[in-house]
């Protein structure tokens, strides 16, 4: 994902002046000068600066691609393909090559959103089942077949679970497994 | 001298040197596979040195590492694709010699170049450690506060592409390394009333997000799978080597000796270590020509330096709690967990550990010959590994070893997090490593510039009544204005040029 500096830097000014602006909000030692706001806001001071500057910059960026496409036009014979790719030139943001097939968009979406699943539902539905469902689901987007899919996630949940809970004692959510058992 | 028969007894026992093994295994299979880099092996193995004795834990990391930057090279040499960021300054270099069918020099060279750098490295940090460290025991919160403005600094002018996005990932760090309970007053900081945000963002779920998380990220916007391995006969890589590393032995030296420098300056690791390598030895070559065509000339003297670089970025992370590269930063965070704490004095009080680390270095180096041996020979099964497969079974490592740390979910989330950002900071050009330093160096700058204060009475001059503490103050200031004076001097002299053009 391609953003124009400006977007970062806009995005950055304005997390900076909410920073800056609860910071403020710090108690101040008594007979002290400096208290715990003084990091945060010369950090949100500095990030502010940053900001702009990146602003000015994605704004010349901008000029100088507007300027090229302009300047590009009259010298190609308007082919379709070629003023297609001129007009869509100076964008603020681009995806990358994922952003292109709806089949690698909900590839990218999974990672996020497994990992969310997993950290709302682990609880109540355990690691061992969860893992399993996820590891399937990603294998099987990615390009393994279903069986094998199944296969592997069954295997590595299982490693996981002896490496992790038997060997080095972490308590990996049990979750349902726990109530069928008890 | 006497802390040099315990540190053997600690290092060479049965189950230190069987974590060595399996971490070198685990080391050369990630190290060769493109996309998984060397710090990703080192995030990945933080939940697992979490429960082990502080040597096996250490010994785990650098024999990963070290082997990982090395196996690097294999899919650098078969297929032009780096295998970790450290060795693409000479994938195309190394791949041009299999392509004229010298596919066993090209991995010999890396090899043996390997293997030699990471001695050279092994043994300046054997040799400036304990030497800066007897100086640094006298560093008062003063010294202290300007080294890490110092390694702050440093990360941001070496950081890779321009200097105010490298700003911009600094900041973000120190604002990380923000959040939590501060240390003048107890008060919380950006927690917003969680709990678990008041001990502060844990550190090794944020690593795992940053290196482990983002290349899963990456993989899935742009999956490269199978590619042809050229077929051509891997067997004796050591033929014609002597020839070579004799021609080029100054190479080697320099080589070494960059490296590890490059590896001492917080920021830079074994990546830029090849780079600025590769490039002053097509600078001096006599045949620079013949560089990019396949001349092993640059790749004795870039295999060397990224693997001597890995040593260097110790020196500054056990003598003052410096991080020199992305990997020592883990590290660091790994020493702290251990109660080893990083600097002078455990040089003094625990010099047996310290010594530990410097055996273990020489060791997982030498071990490197054999083992990475293997490794090219079993180069094709290993790449024949769908990644299509791993990136799932990594997730889900990920996941529980980001868990494991405190046991709760929260790290996960710290880690999605942060590999979220990771990733769109790498997508536009904000280079990640400053990002690292300022979580770990933050709290470092924080607590010694108020303690500094009180103990100045909140006087500003008091930063500079030490002579040390003057000299590395005054060179922070250097750093920070040079470049703001260059780019004033290039402004005034561009305005220069254009009312002389006008006129004219």
């Amino acid at each position: 994902m391609w953003l124009n500096d400006a977007i970062s830097g806009t995005v950055l000014v304005l997390f900076a002046i909410a920073e800056i602006a609860y910071s403020t909000t710090f108690p101040t030692l008594h007979g002290q000068a400096y208290g715990p706001s003084l990091f945060p806001v010369l950090i949100g001071c500095c990030l502010m600066a940053c900001g702009f500057v990146l602003i000015f910059r994605g704004l010349r960026t901008r000029r100088s691609q507007a300027r090229a496409l302009t300047s590009d036009h009259p010298q190609t014979d308007v082919g379709t393909t070629e003023f297609e790719a001129n007009t869509t030139d100076p964008v603020w943001i681009r995806f990358g090559e994922w952003a292109s097939s709806p089949s690698r968009r909900i590839n990218m979406a999974l990672v996020p959103g497994s990992l969310i699943a997993y950290i709302l539902l682990s609880n109540t539905i355990g690691f061992m089942p969860l893992s399993i469902v996820i590891l399937s689901v990603l294998l099987y987007r990615l390009g393994s077949s279903l069986v094998l899919s199944l296969g592997i996630a069954i295997a590595t949940t299982t490693l996981l679970q002896l490496l992790f809970a038997k060997v080095l004692l972490v308590p990996l959510p049990a979750g349902l497994l726990l109530r069928w058992l008890g | 001298m006497d802390a040099i028969l315990p540190a053997m007894s600690l290092v060479f026992q049965l189950d230190v040197l069987g974590v060595m093994l399996l971490a070198a295994i685990f080391g050369l299979f990630v190290g060769s596979i493109p996309g998984l880099t060397a710090t990703m092996a080192a995030a990945l193995l933080i939940p697992f040195t979490f429960f082990m004795e502080p040597v096996p834990a250490i010994a785990a990391i650098v024999t990963t590492v070290a082997m990982a930057i090395f196996a690097g090279d294999i899919p650098g040499a078969l297929l032009r694709i780096p295998g970790t960021p450290a060795s693409a300054a000479y994938c195309d270099e190394a791949y041009a010699l299999t392509r004229k069918g010298k596919v066993e020099t090209a991995l010999g060279v890396s090899l043996v170049c390997s293997v030699i750098g990471g001695v050279i490295g092994s043994a300046l940090l054997a040799m400036t450690a304990p030497v800066l460290a007897e100086f640094a025991i006298k560093f008062s919160s003063f010294e202290y506060f300007w080294l890490a403005c110092l390694g702050l600094s440093c990360a941001v002018v070496v950081s890779t592409g321009s200097t105010v996005k490298g700003l911009v990932s600094l900041l973000i760090g120190l604002f990380i390394a923000t959040i939590g309970i501060d240390i003048t007053a107890g008060h919380p900081r950006f927690t917003f009333g969680s709990v678990e945000m008041m001990g502060g963002i844990s550190f090794i779920p944020a690593m795992i997000g940053m290196f482990a998380i983002s290349e899963v990220l990456r993989f899935i916007a742009t999956p490269q799978d199978g590619q042809a391995i050229p077929q051509q006969p891997i067997k004796n890589v050591f033929r014609g080597l002597g020839g070579i590393i004799s021609r080029y032995k100054l190479n080697v030296v320099r080589g070494g000796t960059i490296g590890a420098v490059v590896g001492i300056l917080p920021g830079a690791g074994s990546d830029i270590a090849a780079w600025i390598a590769y490039a002053m030895s097509k600078r001096f070559s006599k045949n620079r020509e013949k560089f990019g065509t396949g001349h092993p000339e640059g790749l004795v003297d870039a295999g060397t330096a990224n693997n001597a670089g890995l040593a260097g970025a110790w020196i500054p992370a056990l003598v003052f709690g410096i991080p020199g590269d992305s990997i020592t930063a883990i590290v660091i965070g790994v020493l702290y967990m251990k109660g080893m704490n990083p600097g002078p004095t455990v040089f003094m009080q625990q010099p047996e550990l310290i010594h530990a680390v410097f055996i273990v270095f020489f060791v997982a180096n030498l071990a490197l010959l054999p083992l990475g041996f293997l490794a090219i020979r079993l180069s094709r099964t290993i790449l024949h590994v769908p990644r299509h497969v791993l990136i799932p079974i990594i997730l889900m490592f990920c996941v529980v070893g980001a868990f494991a740390i405190n046991n709760s979910v929260f790290g996960i989330s710290v880690m999605l997090f942060m590999g979220v950002m990771a990733y769109v900071m790498e997508e536009n050009g904000f280079p990640v490593a400053p990002t690292i330093l300022g979580i770990v160096l933050g709290a470092m700058l924080e607590r010694n510039f108020m303690s500094s204060m009180i103990k100045a009475d909140g006087e500003f001059s008091g930063f500079f009544s030490r002579p040390i503490a003057a000299t590395l103050g005054v060179l922070v200031i250097l750093i920070w204005t040079l470049p703001l004076l260059r780019a004033g001097l290039r402004a005034l002299s561009r305005r220069r040029q254009a009312s002389s053009a006008e006129i004219s």
